[in-house]
């Protein structure tokens, strides 16, 4: 058996697209629960009075802090039996980048001079117009790279997900390998769609990031 | 009180027409503007005004002077709420700002009340403040439309007339960084009058500016004294300004009013001798 096959890497490749679909669908859709929650959180969280905002920075730490297998496997325990099991790993994957995401948005707004709440407050703009002209729009402009670097992380720990047994990419791989013993044709192939769509992501965000700076 | 706001602000033009502003006070003309009672302020341990007591009458232009850590700009910040009342009550056009007395206790007044008092109080920043996020007019427009109920095209007009007063008519969609610091400190007045106050505070508004900038940013401020009665309370090291502009002038030190009277008597011939101390150093 030779060590590298061009036959056994084609024809893995449909099985792996079949995988990158999902990985994507659960990349761009984790990425959304994250960034909306995330920014949700932060504002919570400095917006709250201590009786609540003790409780749910506790709850971020805790999530933040645990490893999201163990999260992905427990929530997939408690909840599937409602849910089906893409929608239970989206969601974990959403929420446990959200506490990452949280945090960039905290460092965001506090990144806003005082000065700014205050030209607010001498114009007696309500709470609400003052977040959402002021301050969120300073705040993600200074967050937009760390979010997108974020994201590109969700992507990479997609394969998590297999350990609930979604169908991503790397267990088609991994599939393919227990059918026909040919491991290494379809793992890197599907290593080198992971490098295919993460590098010039990467770049992108690196270029937004200069442009901003 | 914000209704009387909205229609001279919509009428547009009367601006700065002197005697022609509306005042929505509700309040008899000899009932102070401005008025402080027993205001305690600390931060920690450190106790900036202790038991201040003082009125500024409708119209009246005053200038706070006095060595930094003397509490005035802290007074400034407390009318515009920036900063917590540790004791005592301030009252703008009869309103309480932050503290009432109800019922023989001092309670804190809610947050929409405390906004429709700060709508007649406009503010002017040492470091301009301005939302860097938004162009000239949308930073001017901003607070009309949505604390004033002001339409956009309302906004705009009235944002292109304060410009123009304030010379800046070209600038409408710059953005902020790409002006100098006296056109960003022109174009935060425009926006502190954008909400047609009857207070404006300045806070050391040309500290940070150039010196070759000072001049355009105080000649503004000149005819806007000149050409409205809005009440002013002043904080400034351009003792010329503040002997052009001020009906009286209060010397502070340490949180108390060392002395105080009209620009003429206090600049030429204080009778304290901590007022003759101060102006010998900054003069």
């Amino acid at each position: 058996m030779s060590a590298w096959s061009w036959e056994h890497a084609a024809r893995s490749l449909p099985l792996l697209l079949d995988g990158f679909k999902i990985t994507l669908l659960a990349t761009v859709l984790g990425t959304l629960i994250a960034v909306v929650l995330g920014l949700i959180v932060a504002i919570a969280r400095r917006g709250l009075p201590p009786l609540f905002g003790y409780p749910l920075t506790g709850l971020v730490e805790f999530i933040r802090m645990t490893p999201l297998v163990v999260q992905l496997v427990f929530a997939n325990l408690v909840l599937s039996a409602h849910f089906d099991t893409l929608t239970i790993g989206i969601w974990v994957l959403g929420v446990h980048y959200m506490t990452y995401m949280a945090e960039v948005y905290r460092a965001g707004i506090d990144s806003v001079p005082q000065g700014q709440w205050e030209a607010a407050t001498a114009l007696s703009l309500p709470q609400s117009r003052t977040w959402r002209s002021v301050i969120i729009p300073q705040a993600i402009r200074n967050t937009l790279p760390a979010l997108g670097n974020y994201a590109i992380s969700m992507f990479k720990e997609t394969p998590f997900l297999s350990f609930i047994f979604i169908g991503e990419m790397v267990r088609q791989a991994v599939s393919y390998g227990g059918n026909t013993f040919r491991y290494t044709e379809p793992l890197t192939m599907a290593g080198l769609i992971f490098l295919a769509a993460s590098y010039p992501t990467s770049v992108l965000i690196r270029k937004l990031e200069k442009k901003l700076a | 009180m914000p209704e009387n706001n909205q229609s001279s602000a919509s009428a547009g033009g009367g601006r700065f027409q002197p005697g022609e502003r509306v005042t929505s006070l509700g309040a008899a003309p000899d009932t102070p503007h401005i008025e402080f009672t027993d205001v305690i302020k600390r931060f920690g341990d450190n106790t900036v005004l202790n038991d201040l007591n003082f009125t500024v009458a409708q119209g009246e232009r005053v200038t706070l002077i006095g060595p930094s850590g003397s509490g005035k700009t802290t007074i400034l910040r407390l009318v515009m709420t920036l900063e917590e009342l540790t004791g005592g009550y301030i009252h703008v056009g009869g309103n309480p700002l932050q503290y009432e007395q109800s019922g023989g206790r001092r309670v804190r007044i809610s947050d929409k009340r405390r906004r429709q008092t700060t709508q007649d109080i406009g503010m002017v920043f040492q470091h301009f403040n301005l939302f860097p996020n938004m162009t000239v007019r949308e930073n001017i427009i901003e607070a009309p439309i949505h604390v004033m109920g002001l339409s956009k095209d309302e906004a705009s007009s009235q944002a292109a007339e304060l410009l123009e007063k304030v010379g800046l008519s070209d600038k409408q969609d710059a953005r902020p960084s790409q002006l100098s610091g006296g056109q960003q400190q022109r174009v935060a007045i425009a926006r502190a009058l954008a909400m047609d106050p009857e207070v404006l505070l300045l806070d050391e508004v040309t500290s940070a500016l150039d010196p070759e900038l000072v001049g355009e940013v105080l000649g503004v401020l000149k005819d806007i004294a000149s050409e409205t009665d809005i009440s002013m309370l002043i904080v400034t090291h351009e003792m010329q300004f503040a002997n052009d502009v001020s009906d009286r002038v209060m010397m502070f030190d340490e949180g108390s009013i060392v002395e105080e009277g009209a620009p003429a008597k206090i600049f030429s011939d204080p009778s304290s001798q901590r007022t003759q101390d101060f102006l010998r150093a900054v003069l």
